[in-house]
């Protein structure tokens, strides 16, 4: 320990200042694809659900958007909102143009159309492996579709979806790095104004590596413990 | 049609640098995937720990920062190499690593752990029985892998490889990022002087989608070739 606050208190780089300026990036990218990911989780369960219906006018515009979005990389969305979103007609006057000067909520809404459309399709897959007899009993019970959709297709479905989920919200907290592009001091951003300032690219970056590893890490144990506890009926006797 | 002020030809330039990148990194990602696969399945413990290090640490960082790491410290590490060289034995080289060879190094060898996870999966998924009888009628051990593994392999890493491959093209828009003159960086360059960001990026990520749905495509062709013999149910 204390050889450690000696290699603390002799190198330049890694000062409390610094270290100060990479806790604000964490906050800053844990906030990100935190909200980023509940609010596309939100969105992306009634799009699931209707892009299951059988009819081609209701399934068909949701794969549109789904396909658009999984096909084209997060880098261009992100530059289309970025950019984009000041050249709309008289935004500068409305009352939205202080949410929007900010680069905050342009890479939000670029990464919560991204996650919901890859959350679209994982969710799709878990309803349409839905058990047939499941959806056939609950219709000897009785059951609207509403109740039906809640109370037998979607629980189920959550929990198949469970390890695909798990990819995608790693998949979010990497994606989350571009963030940094668009002037926004993520992670990546306080990494690379450490550069900029120590002129120390190895140290600056390596060290930020090191951080979303540990992040990394952190959820994958989450998702293990989550699938073990909903996934149990699942699991091979013995 | 659109008018890109004249900055068309430049972008469609952009754009076949993409492809070009692209298919370089899978070149050896592929590469570095089956060398991966074949040292995690092996019995060798080195080659075994190395493989799994290499694997698990590129999947925990995000692509950008792998990319910015190799390109920015991998030149101080390059300069320092050089300085060493001119103190120790008076040797002048200067050695600049551009952006064309980070980006498709970078690439390559992070798709180069994602492809090592596919293909073990498929590895193992090889029945053992074919194996052995592919020893019992004498074969040799390449000609085991010729003949028997790799064909029956590929079948099973196939969707693993189409997946891989169309987020590796998504990927390769990062490169813009560290200067190199993609179709995204030229795209932006253009939308910025002229104030049309929608004229420049839409068509962009309209050749993004082409690329993909031009892949999906073919890797429809491939599964069906690749699982011929397959009595389907």
């Amino acid at each position: 320990m204390e050889s450690l606050i000696a290699l603390l208190e002799q190198n330049e780089i890694f000062n409390p200042q610094t270290l100060l300026h990479y806790w604000d990036g964490l906050v800053m990218t844990v906030q990100l694809v935190f909200l980023s990911l509940v609010v596309g989780a939100l969105i992306s369960v009634p799009l699931a659900v209707l892009r299951s219906s059988d009819n081609p006018w209701i399934s068909k515009p949701i794969w549109v958007y789904t396909y658009i979005f999984r096909g084209t990389p997060l880098l261009i969305q992100l530059y289309i909102i970025y950019y984009g979103v000041v050249y709309i007609e008289g935004i500068q006057d409305s009352m939205f143009w202080p949410v929007v000067k900010d680069a905050f909520y342009p890479c939000l809404l670029a990464f919560v159309l991204n996650t919901a459309a890859y959350t679209t399709e994982i969710l799709r897959g878990a309803i349409a492996t839905t058990p047939k007899g499941e959806i056939e009993a609950a219709k000897a019970y009785g059951m609207s579709w509403g109740k039906m959709i809640r109370r037998i297709v979607l629980p189920s479905a959550f929990r198949r979806a469970l390890p695909a989920y798990g990819n995608e919200v790693i998949f979010m907290l990497h994606a989350s790095a571009i963030a940094s592009v668009v002037t926004i001091v993520d992670l990546t951003g306080a990494a690379r104004d450490i550069y900029a300032q120590h002129y120390a690219p190895f140290e600056a970056y390596t060290f930020v590596a090191a951080i979303y590893l540990c992040l990394t890490f952190g959820l994958i144990y989450l998702f293990k413990y989550l699938e073990k506890k909903m996934l149990a009926h699942l699991r091979p006797l013995s | 049609m659109i008018d890109f002020h004249g900055y068309g030809p430049s972008i469609f330039q952009g754009a076949i640098l993409t492809i070009e990148i692209a298919f370089l990194s899978l070149f050896l990602a592929v590469t570095l995937g089956l060398l991966g696969a074949i040292a995690k399945i092996s019995k060798n413990r080195i080659a075994n720990g190395i493989a799994t290090l290499y694997t698990t640490l590129i999947r925990g960082v995000p692509d950008l920062v792998l990319m910015l790491l190799i390109f920015f410290g991998g030149q101080m590490l390059m300069n320092s190499f050089t300085d060493m060289l001119y103190d120790k034995f008076e040797i002048d080289i200067f050695i600049n690593i551009n952006e064309f060879i980070a980006g498709v190094i970078t690439i390559g060898f992070i798709f180069g752990a994602y492809m090592a996870e596919t293909f073990r999966g498929a590895f193992q998924s090889v029945d053992n029985g074919q194996i052995e009888a592919g020893k019992a009628y004498g074969m040799s051990q390449t000609q085991i892998f010729k003949r028997i593994m790799f064909p029956q392999m590929m079948r099973h890493a196939l969707p693993g490889l189409g997946n891989n491959w169309m987020v590796l093209l998504k990927t390769t828009a990062l490169v813009s990022i560290i200067g190199l003159a993609d179709m995204v960086r030229l795209a932006s360059e253009a939308a910025k002087a002229v104030h049309e960001p929608f004229t420049f990026f839409i068509p962009v990520a309209a050749v993004y989608l082409l690329l993909t749905a031009l892949s999906e495509l073919v890797m429809k062709k491939l599964e069906i070739r690749y699982s011929a013999g397959v009595v389907k149910g």
